[in-house]
């Protein structure tokens, strides 16, 4: 598409009219502001920020609401991550027994660096248990790079509790207990 | 180099007369492969190496097409239960006449097989249990082929659980890959799955999760065929199908671990690995298994510097694609929390470590050097590479010194497992650093230090005082020098302690019992300040000769390839992944 430049006339060749639009605007701001009609500085930190549903936060480890931790250490999220921030423990042939027993496993120990933590995404999206969420967080401090790098117990003190109703162990369950007449038990 | 190629020649003619020296030439039969034309032998050999029918399977697999299978396995017999593998496939038309019915263009005409109930449907055949024929044409990419394979993963992923992300197989399971090659995305099932017991333990090493199982019955026909322990089968009826083990009766035996390997889906699984780490994350490394002298190919699984897993690798020369649950499982001593890490001894403490390497091996050569003709003797492992060997050998020669190894008999079995322990013992003969028998200059060494005539003695991976010099023999002398991976009694009274490395950690060669020559690659970086026992050697040589020429593990190789005469005209790179023929 080709837009023609239109001809200006000598008045606006002077540049008189947008120069004086433009400090037109300018002055209703001084006044607004003069006046206290309207403020746009936020007192941050003492004012706290409420961020935008859906924002890109730190991720943090969730448990379903039977206070189970829904990871199972399937490790994608570790594969799938760009920095290398998630650094996960499998449980290993005797370890610790799973919030849920037939889910067979759960993290030993699941460690994300903030320090390297890009907030993408990618885990949440990779997640199959729904266990890992990008939540508000957004300014994290610590006095040493150790203090960034969070532990399993603080990555799920953090993330609270998903209120997802889909239970797919517990569904499961119920169905494998249901169907409790097979034919040999080796 | 005349030389060079007639040895090479030779070794050529050996494997050509090795084989069948006075079958007849295999007849070749020309068939079409979607459509491109291959030529391929009429007749082939099945698990047990007996000619049978060249198979539509084989055939696609010649003509670069991969049939997706369960159950089959070329080192196991044929069962055609999975039907993964059937294909559309067409065959020469006949007339009533007995002759071929001919196309307008005077080729012969190829008729698709058709159901005999409805010829407006394609009747497929499973691939892997298909004779060819000449003339005939098979589509693997067709696509009634197409439909063929995403019914049958349909009806495989019926009743399955589909609980990857705590399913160890995940990443290497063939039920994930061709569903993404093959499958629907999709599941058109709302019906409830049928739940069969998950994480059983059928055996002291290995756990099954029936509900993962697609059938395929490879567990059972390994056991039964190859390992010859009839202990799998299948019970229970149609979605209650299960694999079980006779009551009461654990699946144990020496090679149970290759059924884990053999399941293409995650229904066997290894007690050892469960849980250890996902297979993607694993990085892997050709190398040799050193538990005897079988020394079967091996794939160390490893991550961030630490050993997961042994695999077995495909080497039809020397142990096809098993291994024994024994040789498996033999890497935790790798990571044992006592291994020597450190330049130690009666000169060397914990405070003057900086330099401890150098200095040490300054003494040593000087030793070594200045030893008086037949004061020294060497006892070098035969768990040593032969790089390693013929640099002893070489400081032996130098030195005047008695050679020996010690010998390490056990039990072994008709299968992989051999009698002889040590998985270089060949290695040891050829370099010439022991005598056709292991073991026999001990004594000899042994009454040398009694009397006096022997002053220094370099021990390189055994404990000599369970071969029969004793630890008063060891006090004895002037400078005791040792190499070792693990602590023990001789470590400890060392005057010189070269912390080692474990085959997993360097690359080398060793010489199997049945002479085949074989090289490994490093896996893992060695703790602490240990090093590769060639390296070590390399440094004392150098300071010995006043020369080494050469660097590498490959410069070392080549340089013993001309001087010792079975390796003659080899070079590292000709080794290849699966090893050569040697003379023994």
């Amino acid at each position: 598409m080709i837009v023609d430049r239109k001809e200006l006339n000598f008045w606006e060749r002077t540049y008189a009219p947008a120069l004086l639009g433009g400090l037109k605007v300018t002055l209703r701001h001084f006044i607004d502001h003069v006046t206290g009609r309207k403020k746009v500085t936020q007192q941050y930190p003492e004012e706290p920020t409420v961020v935008p549903e859906g924002y890109r936060g730190a991720p943090y480890l969730v448990k379903d609401t039977d206070g189970n931790t829904k990871c199972v250490s399937c490790q994608l999220c570790e594969f799938v991550c760009p920095p290398k921030a998630i650094k996960i423990t499998p449980p290993g042939p005797d370890g610790k027994p799973a919030d849920r027993a037939n889910a067979e496993k759960m993290p030993e120990e699941f460690e994300i660096n903030m320090l390297r933590c890009i907030f993408c995404g990618f885990c949440q999206e990779v997640c199959p248990e729904e266990a890992i969420f990008l939540q508000n967080d957004f300014s994290l401090t610590g006095l040493s790079r150790a203090e960034m790098i969070y532990d399993k117990e603080k990555l799920l003190s953090l993330g609270g509790v998903n209120k997802s109703p889909i239970k797919k162990w517990e569904h499961k369950k119920k169905e494998a207990e249901a169907q409790d007449s097979f034919p040999v038990k080796a | 180099m005349a030389a060079k190629k007639a040895a090479k020649k030779k070794t050529i003619e050996k494997a050509e007369t090795a084989g069948v020296a006075d079958a007849p030439p295999i007849e070749m039969v020309k068939l079409k492969v979607d459509g491109v034309e291959v030529e391929v032998p009429k007749m082939s050999r099945d698990w047990e190496g007996n000619l049978r029918p060249t198979t539509m399977l084989e055939a696609c697999q010649i003509a670069g097409r991969e049939v997706p299978h369960y159950c089959y396995h070329k080192n196991l017999p044929v069962a055609g239960n999975c039907r993964m593998c059937l294909v559309e496939f067409g065959m020469p038309m006949m007339g009533p006449d007995r002759k071929p019915v001919l196309n307008e263009d005077g080729s012969v005409k190829v008729a698709p097989m058709r159901l005999p109930y409805d010829p407006s449907l394609p009747r497929g055949a499973i691939a892997c249990a298909t004779p060819i024929a000449p003339g005939m044409e098979i589509y693997p990419g067709s696509d009634a082929t197409r439909q063929m394979r995403e019914g049958v993963l349909e009806s495989l992923l019926i009743n399955h659980p589909l609980d990857c992300p705590i399913c160890d197989q995940a990443g290497e399971c063939k039920l994930q890959e061709y569903s993404i090659e093959h499958g629907q995305a999709e599941s058109r099932f709302v019906e409830p799955k049928v739940h069969k017991p998950k994480a059983q333990e059928i055996g002291p090493r290995i756990l099954l999760d029936a509900e993962r199982c697609v059938l395929c019955t490879r567990c059972v026909r390994f056991t039964r065929d190859i390992a010859g322990d009839d202990a799998l089968g299948i019970v229970n009826r149609g979605s209650y199908n299960t694999i079980a083990t006779f009551p009461g009766q654990p699946f144990d035996n020496n090679y149970t671990l290759n059924t884990v390997d053999l399941c293409p889906v995650g229904a066997l699984t290894s007690k050892d690995f469960r849980f250890q780490m996902r297979v993607w994350f694993l990085k892997e490394t050709k190398s040799i298994c050193t538990s005897c002298g079988t020394g079967c190919n091996i794939l160390v699984g490893s991550r961030e510097e630490k050993i997961r897993r042994f695999e077995p690798r495909e080497n039809d020369a020397v142990n096809a694609t098993w291994m024994c649950d024994s040789g498996r499982l033999n890497y935790k001593w790798i990571h044992r929390e006592d291994r020597l890490t450190r330049v130690t001894g009666k000169r060397f403490t914990e405070r003057n470590q900086l330099g401890a390497w150098p200095l040490a091996l300054k003494e040593i050569s000087e030793i070594l050097r200045d030893a008086e003709k037949g004061s020294v003797a060497i006892i070098g492992s035969a768990r040593l590479t032969n790089e390693e060997l013929y640099l002893l050998k070489k400081l032996a020669d130098r030195t005047g010194a008695l050679t020996d190894s010690v010998a390490n008999l056990g039990e072994g079995d008709d299968f992989l497992v051999s009698d002889d322990k040590n998985p270089n013992s060949n290695g040891c003969r050829l370099t010439k650093f022991c005598n056709t028998e292991l073991g026999i200059h001990t004594t000899k060494i042994a009454e040398g230090i009694r009397a006096n005539k022997i002053k220094t003695l370099l021990v390189f991976g055994e404990d000599v005082t369970k071969a029969g010099i004793s630890t008063d023999l060891l006090d004895q002398l002037t400078h005791l020098i040792v190499s070792d991976v693990l602590p023990n009694d001789t470590t400890q009274r060392a005057d010189y302690l070269l912390p080692g490395c474990a085959v997993v950690e360097k690359r080398g060669s060793m010489i199997n019992v049945k002479g085949r020559l074989q090289k490994f690659m490093k896996a893992v970086e060695a703790p602490g300040d240990a090093r590769a026992e060639w390296e070590i050697l390399r440094e004392i040589v150098r300071e010995v000769e006043g020369r080494v020429g050469f660097e590498t593990i490959e410069g070392l190789f080549n340089q013993m390839a001309g001087e010792v005469v079975p390796f003659d005209g080899l070079e590292w790179a000709s080794i290849g992944d699966t090893g050569v023929e040697v003379e023994i």
